[in-house]
């Protein structure tokens, strides 16, 4: 039978460590995914994923070992492996670990309701059965799903040092994804985008939402784009609604600000950073209006947790502040590296992979515009929802993204829907064109569960707050046909 | 002799089959590795370690009710039977209340393999302190992936698959200065350290080149040669739901028009899904055995798709072998006649485009591609590499890409294992070759 996570703990503090400072991180996640596709419910789907990685500091260097095998023995098989590549490498090692403080956080975390019972196969086949009956409403919808995945986490973390952490996380992630076809084009629209919608807590997002009811509103909207004439080229203002703007902002706002991108470490694969160390603290990131922060103590969203995988504690942050580049998302060992000051983001995504500098929740603080007030205000200008579509070179400069849904803003008001929205533009100077933020009554708190970055790789839950927000002169245009 | 983990699995197998009810029905798959990923950094070592892990899924039918649940093992049953029978018992329960699914498929037919290829390698510590080496005095930043990778296959009516590979990927890219780089890959199953230092006394003289003051283009036409790794991301984009049989089937797929009738490519664009020649399982998740060949596009036409036993029953069609996403794990594109020796010659005045990077759909049904350049990157002119050329942004059809703006493919190919280690060691691989293209519009 496997080993309790409290049983854990126990042996933990029975194995033979012969490092300088070694850790253990346990990562218990559950899920259960469960679809509606066509009127056919799927076959559900569940997992349990379970184990372990052994971390070692030893002679300066570090190594590291996982393992899916909890039992004591298996333990202690991969603190001897971690320990020595510890030893084998350490003259090799960038990093002397040796001037390092050892971690020793102590603490707990819960995601809200994570004790309040979840919906059983039975209601979720009931409420995305009818989503998806709603959203099979006219012979032009070719394909159409809703589903949910659900998930629960325990992550412990132990250290030789002395640290204790426990952090227990619920997840829900629904979707409904509909795709219309006639006349030789396809268009899909959604909500929100795959998985876009993905909060800490429980069913009662998905009120907040309005998920009840979006089958029939997403087919309508998937109808209308088939219908709609391609966005028009041209420099404009555009209006990016909080489900493209989490998009903007992660691309070329946080992994530009990465400290591990800043200091190399992904040049071969995720890329590096158009962003320096010598520009925090004097470098004009975006406009005036421009308020970025770190923030993993917002309780629903997507990536709040009160210690990062390396035992730092986390706290609200300002990376940009009134458009000035404040501090990069390093968390401590980067810090160490760097000489500068970061955040409490060094995070694995599961317990096979070992932690480095990812995004948790990285916000854009809202402003003190109403959403009339930022149509009303544009003579001529795309509002476009819904990321689709998302590029960008490995400096993260030089981007092109494109929406599911654009509807064109003509002399202050909202006008005809068009198609395949698509934009195009640079980093260092697109956020200094932000001229409206849009008030806190136009901010979404979204995410993603699959921000893809690291050596290994890894897929990471990332949460983005926005509000909508209006930019000037903009690159915009269409599809081909 | 069956390793270690083989045996592990079988003895799985047969637990299960002891433990169904009557009418009660299995399949279990099994994923494990056991890899050492050594990263690398300015020319020293960033993160050693190894991942021993064990994954097991289970699937319980009985009548068309099915579900599935999957479970990390540690890999010694004892220690794993009640979970692997809780597991069972979870099942049991949660199908009681479902529906029937008119789309359930598996094997029926009994097509048991088995194959093992094991590799010599020098141990890791060994493999990086040479790479280490010989990268004296450069910027080298990369991972070293090496070890067996397990997949296998077992349902109740005593099939039995195995696949058992021990491999090594070494990726690595030598910095000239900020974005500027040459990316170099070796992987196979022999570890060569003459093979190895011609690759990196190759990678040096190209970093030589990217000494010279690079080169800022203005957008627009220009004629281009695209190496096979820059090929490999158009064709991993095309992967992306474009040979799918549902997306084909539900217009979703970039290639739909292709299907309609409506789209052409070049005649000397063929793609096959090449089993026999990858290193992905013969065998997919429900146990239908994958042909050695699926063709896909023949002489610029789709001839084919890949579908899963789910598509199949859904859309009346054959399965081809496909999993679920219905992508290609061994992708093989058609060589054409030019000698890999003159492409400079042919492409004359116009970029060479080492590598392609961040793909993304423009506009799909119109099979409309943007991306960038990235790492080697060259100005050409008259035949003759004359600058890097600062990243570039492309948004063109690959409709006209590969229709009528190709000039034509290398007679050589290129065996491109995929690097991807996303959750797991990735077995699937592409063969291309190089393409030389009379346009391709740049945008930014």
């Amino acid at each position: 039978m496997s080993s309790s996570n409290e049983s854990i703990r126990s042996c933990f503090h029975q194995l033979r460590g012969a490092g300088d400072f070694w850790s253990l991180r346990l990562v218990d996640e559950t899920a259960e995914t469960y679809a509606v596709r066509k009127n056919v419910p799927q076959p559900p789907a569940s997992s349990r994923d379970r184990g372990a990685m052994l971390t070692v500091w030893a002679n300066g260097g570090s190594g590291y070992a996982a393992t899916s095998d909890l039992s004591r023995a298996g333990l202690q098989a991969a603190l001897d492996r971690a320990t020595e590549w510890a030893r084998a490498t350490a003259t090799a090692s960038l990093i002397d670990f040796r001037a390092l403080p050892k971690p020793a956080p102590r603490g707990e975390y819960s995601s809200p309701d994570i004790d309040a019972p979840g919906w059983s196969g039975r209601d979720w086949y009931e409420l995305l059965g009818a989503e998806s009956r709603a959203a099979g409403c006219d012979a032009r919808i070719v394909d159409w799903e809703a589903s949910v995945e659900t998930r629960n986490a325990v992550h412990l973390y132990l250290t030789s040092a002395g640290g204790n952490v426990t952090q227990r996380y619920r997840f829900v992630m629904p979707s409904v994804v509909v795709t219309a076809h006639a006349d030789g084009d396809t268009q899909t629209r959604s909500l929100n985008g795959y998985r876009g919608l993905a909060q800490q807590g429980g069913e009662a997002m998905l009120r907040a939402f309005g998920f009840d009811g979006s089958g029939v509103r997403i087919a309508d909207e998937a109808l209308q784009l088939l219908a709609a004439p391609n966005c028009p080229a041209g420099t404009v203002d555009v209006l990016l609604m909080p489900d493209q703007m989490v998009l903007q902002i992660h691309e070329s706002i946080g992994h530009p600000l990465e400290l591990d991108r800043i200091l190399g470490d992904e040049r071969n694969f995720a890329g590096t950073s158009f962003v320096t160390l010598d520009m925090f603290g004097s470098y004009r990131y975006g406009s005036e209006l421009l308020n970025i922060t770190f923030d993993p103590t917002r309780p629903e969203e997507l990536a709040s947790y009160a210690f990062d995988d390396d035992g730092l504690r986390a706290e609200k942050q300002y990376l940009i502040r009134a458009g000035m580049l404040e501090r990069p998302l390093g968390g401590a060992l980067s810090q160490s590296r760097a000489g500068v000051a970061g955040v409490a983001n060094s995070r694995a995504d599961n317990w096979n992979r070992p932690p480095i500098d990812r995004m948790s929740n990285i916000n854009l603080e809202p402003g003190d515009s109403s959403q009339e007030q930022m149509i009303a205000g544009i003579e001529r200008g795309v509002l476009m929802r819904t990321n689709s579509s998302w590029s960008i070179d490995d400096s993260r400069n030089k981007f092109q993204f494109g929406c599911e849904w654009g509807q064109l803003i003509e002399k202050g008001e909202l006008t005809t829907v068009v198609k395949n929205p698509n934009y195009r533009g640079i980093s260092a100077n697109f956020w200094r064109n932000l001229r409206q933020v849009g008030d806190a009554s136009t901010v979404q708190v979204l995410g993603t569960p699959y921000c893809g970055k690291g050596e290994p790789s890894q897929v990471i839950r990332v949460g983005h707050a926005s509000p909508a927000c209006v930019f000037s002169s903009v690159d915009v245009f269409g599809g081909d046909a | 002799m069956p390793s270690t983990m083989e045996t592990y699995f079988n003895d799985v197998a047969v637990l299960l089959d002891r433990s169904l009810a009557p009418g009660e029905f299995h399949i279990c798959r099994f994923d494990a590795e056991v890899s050492d990923f050594v990263r690398m950094n300015r020319g020293k070592v960033r993160q050693p370690g190894t991942v021993s892990q064990r994954y097991l899924s289970l699937r319980l039918i009985r009548g068309r009710r099915h579900a599935e649940r999957s479970l990390t093992v540690s890999g010694d049953l004892a220690h794993d039977r009640a979970d692997i029978d809780a597991a069972l018992a979870a099942l049991r329960s949660a199908i009681v209340d479902l529906p029937e699914d008119p789309h359930l498929d598996y094997a029926t037919d009994v097509h048991s393999s088995r194959t093992v290829r094991t590799a010599n390698l020098p141990h890791s510590e060994q493999i990086v302190a040479g790479v280490l080496d010989a990268a004296q005095g450069l910027d080298l930043v990369g991972i070293y992936a090496a070890g067996p990778v397990y997949r296998g296959f077992a349902n109740s009516l005593g099939q039995r698959n195995w696949h058992e590979v021990s491999s090594f990927n070494l990726q690595w890219s030598l910095y000239h200065r900020a974005d500027k780089a040459v990316k170099t890959s070796y992987g196979g199953f022999e570890w060569s350290a003459a093979d190895f230092g011609a690759k990196m006394h190759e990678a040096r003289e190209r970093l030589a080149l990217l000494a010279n003051p690079s080169r800022s283009l203005e957008p627009g036409r220009y004629r281009a040669y695209l190496a096979p790794s820059a090929m490999e991301e158009l064709a991993g984009l095309l992967c992306w739901g474009g040979f799918s049989g549902r997306a084909l089937a539900t217009r979703q797929s970039c290639l739909f028009r292709m299907r309609d009738g409506a789209a052409l490519l070049d005649p000397a664009i063929t793609f096959a899904e090449n089993i026999a020649d990858g290193i992905a399982p013969a065998f997919q998740d429900e146990g239908f055995a994958r042909p050695d060949n699926v063709p896909l596009l023949a002489e610029g036409r789709l001839v084919g798709s890949l579908v899963s036993p789910r598509t199949a029953k859904e859309f009346a069609m054959a399965t081809n072998g496909a999993n679920a996403a219905e992508m290609p794990e061994a992708l093989d594109m058609a060589a054409g006649t030019l000698p890999l020796a003159e492409t400079l010659a042919a492409l004359d005045t116009g970029i060479y485009v080492g590598n392609l990077w961040y793909l993304n759909f423009s506009d799909r049904p119109a099979c409309r591609v943007t991306g960038m350049t990235r790492f080697a990157s060259f100005w050409v002119e008259h035949g003759k590499i004359v600058a890097p050329v600062n990243v570039m942004r492309f948004d063109d059809s690959v409709y006209r890409l590969l229709g009528d703006h190709l000039v034509g493919l290398t007679s050589e190919r290129e065996l491109i294992v995929n690097s991807d280690t996303y959750r797991a060691r990735n077995v699937g691989s592409m063969r291309l070759p190089g393409a030389v293209v009379s346009e391709m519009v740049f945008t930014l």
